[in-house]
């Protein structure tokens, strides 16, 4: 069972749209015990990061969620699901995140246009099943304000240019999580979660 | 580097697209599924759904419309076209739109981009603005209309987009009611004058006549954005074509 975690963020009918596409059938579900069952956890996301914290404490998500990445199990995280795995985020004052990834989370630099919206390249740093089929410097579809650095580099697998060098993809064996939207992101988006999903039945 | 977005607009009136009946080689011309499907296939970057029904029942199958587009068509999604409140917004986010346009109703009511950027996120809330020249001015000033053009409010159209951006807002959709229609180019002045006072993303809109009108609109008008419609609907220019034009001139698009 692939399961979408629904915290009343607003894009999880896309995420589920694309899994559709490719002839998945995922489950939206917000409840806590169907998490340690699924095959494949999507973490969507947007809006602000206090908010989806505040959500993911009442519906007793968190700890579900910090278990399943600690054992391994296959997570993508999408945008706001990729920021909220950090230590915390600078987005309206200081607000503890998830924890899981050693990390801030920072406000994009001034002089751009601010949210980072649209198109972007996205530099494969290194090889992963998840490029499987994806050229390097493929366009994604990016919005946000804030952006993550990760203390270990080494989880970097993919960066975008915006002002600033953004880490806009990280992996680690099960765990992938990427600033764009790869259901917003046309094929090679399409291709991205059929490349996390196939890698998911291959470890079963 | 942040590719230049190319965004089709599709008027949509009772569930069926109102201009652009000439568009290639489409079973029913007037179907925004099918038109939306097209698009994507072409390379647009994103699509905006703007709904020009009256009635409730016609915003029933704008609804519709949407649901049926994000199951098929990858893209971000934009709606907009008589959204009124905050419930309104949610049901078009809930059918899969990514962003929703508001106008005349944030114009009466501004405490509706700060109510829609909380519940959503600002980076769903696009203010659109049809604004207008006022004419004889030693400096050049436009003016804010409100109900489909309609309707005069005296509001200066650069410090109503700083206003909704402060409200909110996380885009602005700026559409040029003197260029509108006629094909001969964006207002670059106004393009320039409103990208240049806010921080967030403006698209331009109104006057697209040809690729070369895009280029000056991104270019000297600074615009993050274009939007068009009779370009695209009519199959005077593809997508592509238009992408591959503004790519050998130098800006940076997604091919």
């Amino acid at each position: 069972m692939i399961v979408v975690v629904d915290y009343g963020a607003g894009n999880l009918r896309s995420v589920a749209n694309a899994l559709i596409r490719l002839g998945y059938q995922p489950e939206i579900t917000s409840r806590p015990q169907d998490l340690p069952n699924a095959s494949a956890v999507i973490l969507p996301g947007v809006g602000a990061a206090a908010d989806t914290m505040a959500s993911l404490n009442r519906l007793g998500l968190t700890d579900p969620i910090r278990q399943l990445i600690t054992d391994g199990r296959p997570f993508f995280g999408v945008c706001m699901g990729l920021q909220v795995l950090f230590t915390g985020t600078e987005e309206g004052g200081w607000h503890e995140c998830l924890g899981i990834i050693p990390g801030r989370v920072k406000k994009l630099p001034e002089g751009l246009k601010i949210p980072h919206m649209g198109w972007n390249q996205v530099k494969q740093q290194r090889d992963h099943p998840v490029f499987s089929s994806i050229p390097d410097e493929a366009n994604f579809y990016f919005v946000h304000s804030y952006y993550v650095e990760p203390e270990d580099k080494a989880l970097v697998a993919g960066e975008t240019e915006y002002g600033t060098t953004i880490c806009s993809v990280i992996a680690r064996g099960n765990l992938v999580a990427t600033q764009f939207h790869p259901e917003k992101s046309g094929e090679f988006g399409l291709k991205m979660y059929d490349n996390f999903l196939k890698l998911v039945a291959k470890g079963d | 580097m942040l590719t230049k977005r190319i965004i089709p607009c599709l008027d949509v009136k009772d569930g069926k697209v109102v201009k652009g009946t000439s568009f290639v080689q489409l079973r029913d011309a007037g179907d925004p599924v099918a038109l939306a499907r097209q698009y994507y296939q072409q390379g647009a970057d994103e699509l905006v759904f703007l709904d020009i029904t009256a009635t409730p029942e016609g915003r029933d199958t704008v609804v519709d419309v949407v649901e049926h587009v994000s199951e098929q068509v990858f893209m971000p999604l934009t709606v907009g076209g008589g959204l009124r409140n905050i419930g309104d917004m949610r049901r078009m986010l809930q059918a899969g739109a990514d962003k929703v346009s508001i106008n005349t109703a944030a114009v009466l009511q501004p405490d509706l981009i700060g109510e829609g950027a909380v519940k959503f996120g600002s980076q769903c809330i696009v203010i659109a603005i049809d604004a207008k020249r006022v004419a004889n001015r030693p400096e050049p000033r436009w003016e804010v209309y409100i109900s489909s053009g309609q309707k005069p409010t005296g509001i200066d159209a650069v410090s109503w987009a700083k206003k909704a951006v402060t409200l909110g807002a996380g885009e602005v959709l700026l559409t040029s009611m003197d260029a509108d229609g006629h094909r001969a180019g964006y207002d670059l002045e106004l393009t320039r004058a409103i990208s240049e006072a806010v921080p967030v993303p403006v698209i331009a809109s109104g006057g697209a006549g040809a690729p070369e009108d895009l280029y000056q609109a991104l270019v000297i008008g600074k615009a993050d954005a274009v939007l068009a419609a009779s370009i695209f609907h009519y199959g005077t220019y593809s997508i592509g074509e238009t992408k591959k034009y503004l790519s050998e001139r130098g800006i940076p698009v997604r091919i």
